[in-house]
């Protein structure tokens, strides 16, 4: 399987501390991959830098054969920021043709995109009119209005309803089946099992890099919290 | 084109609000005709306070428009996403002037028409040559706005640039003290404020049946201090943040 992204020693300080510390993973192509861990473990912060917005101290991060936030991967990245990234005084249906327009999409994909995430019947709302979870899905429309070939979604489900959950997971399934590649962070341990893979991530370093069921077999247990905990007591007993 | 479907973006947005729609539209001419009757029975005064004021209002309210709305592009995120798109910085700076233009060229074309036809505002030079200064100005403030939106990290902050980047403009721009009686030092100051020019080329239009040479001069300092806030503005906008 080819490698659609690759960080290599990635260090990114904010102030004193290293948000990332040396920070290496690869991501294959055509895959769900699950970015675990707790909130301030450096998630966001990886997201940042494979999208190319965060300033990074050394490393590199390339992105399907390119330094990531260069100029010919704009058309191929879709982003999902943690907090919906869109205009709260223009409509679903106004946000999501915006940012085809970028693309050069015409409005009927923007039309698609509301569809997959389940906006149709809200399309005519302004964003700021919408519940919290709506909300998400409408910048979530927007991130994935352009078919990118490498989507990276910041939290996704948070907040959203089991069934619309379960139907966002399909479709990123699919997505991942067409041959996208899909990051998604989260630190709900039951989708994990939903990923092909998963990077365990605490304190700005990778614990973990495996499938979901590698990750339970070698730290013994069925259960995914529990495995994390495992693991990174596991670590600690390494390094002390 | 992206910058036409950001222009169209901005303009939708604004759509969407008619409260700051009606405010653009009718606060400079509620305000002009309260300067009317503040000089009834001083036409002459009145001619020359509300000419200045044609090109003052568009830019206070499209400074502060433009820097509110710049920072919530950088509060809530979409700046950021944007950069992961095709967007360039031009097409933002670009769209938001437009957009902005826009709609200070309905405002001045509302005002002017008010001030002339309603208020008996009398000039020398066409109202053509007013609404072009006055659209000047409002794209000033735009560009302005941009460049000031970077230093500000909330709203409460962002409206306080106001004051900063307008009150020495409008005291100093010859209004309340012509230029030419300022001490060296206020003059000094003065001759780098854009406003001055401003204010100065609606005076030549006010007496002057014809554009003058120092009319043109000025509409030309005026663009030439939108272009170098469009560029340091640019400069402030960081596809990579920390």
């Amino acid at each position: 399987m080819q490698t659609a992204i690759e960080v290599r020693d990635l260090v990114v300080r904010r102030g004193a501390r290293a948000v990332l510390d040396g920070f290496s993973c690869a991501i294959p192509q055509g895959s769900v991959t699950g970015l675990l861990g707790p909130s301030g473990s450096g998630k966001t912060t990886l997201m940042r830098a494979i999208v190319g917005v965060q300033i990074v101290a050394s490393g590199t991060v390339t992105v399907l054969g390119h330094p990531a936030g260069s100029v010919p991967l704009r058309r191929s990245i879709g982003y999902l920021t943690q907090a919906p990234s869109v205009y709260a005084d223009l409509t679903v249906a106004e946000n999501a043709r915006y940012f085809a327009s970028l693309y050069r999409l015409r409005p009927a994909d923007a039309d698609a995109a509301v569809e997959a995430v389940g906006l149709t019947g809200a399309r005519h709302q302004l964003v700021a009119d919408l519940s919290g979870g709506q909300r998400s899905r409408a910048s979530l429309a927007c991130a994935i209005v352009s078919r990118p070939e490498v989507l990276i979604l910041d939290e996704p489900t948070v907040g959203q309803d089991p069934v619309l959950r379960d139907e966002l997971w399909d479709h990123f399934r699919r997505l991942a089946a067409d041959g996208a590649t899909v990051l998604v962070s989260s630190h709900v341990m039951d989708e994990a099992n939903r990923c092909d893979r998963l990077l365990l991530i605490r304190e700005g370093t990778l614990i973990a890099d495996d499938t979901p069921a590698a990750v339970k077999r070698s730290a013994g247990t069925d259960d995914l919290d529990q495995a994390f905990l495992t693991l990174i007591r596991q670590r600690k007993g390494v390094t002390a | 084109m992206i910058l036409a479907s950001t222009v169209r973006r901005i303009l939708s947005q604004l759509r969407h609000d008619p409260r700051t729609i009606a405010m653009i539209i009718v606060v400079p001419t509620l305000l002009i005709t309260l300067i009317y009757f503040m000089y009834e029975g001083q036409p002459r005064v009145f001619d020359r306070i509300a000419l200045t004021m044609l090109g003052v209002f568009p830019f206070i309210v499209m400074f502060l428009i433009t820097s509110i709305a710049m920072l919530r592009e950088r509060t809530t995120g979409t700046l950021e996403r944007l950069f992961t798109t095709p967007v360039g910085k031009l097409d933002l700076l670009f769209g938001y002037g437009i957009a902005f233009g826009v709609a200070a060229t309905a405002q001045a074309a509302v005002a002017s028409g008010f001030a002339y036809w309603v208020l008996d505002m009398h000039t020398a030079g066409g109202v053509g040559l007013v609404i072009l200064i006055a659209v000047a100005n409002a794209v000033l403030g735009v560009a302005l706005g941009l460049l000031c939106s970077a230093f500000a990290r909330t709203e409460f902050q962002a409206v306080q640039f106001m004051p900063l980047v307008v009150a020495p403009q409008l005291l100093l721009c010859g209004l309340f003290v012509p230029r030419d009686d300022m001490a060296g030092w206020l003059q000094a100051i003065s001759n780098v404020l854009p406003m001055s020019y401003s204010v100065e080329a609606l005076t030549e239009v006010g007496m002057h049946t014809e554009p003058t040479g120092i009319m043109w001069r000025d509409l030309t300092v005026v663009v030439g201090a939108i272009v170098v806030a469009l560029i340091l503005g640019a400069a402030t906008l960081r596809r990579r943040t920390a």
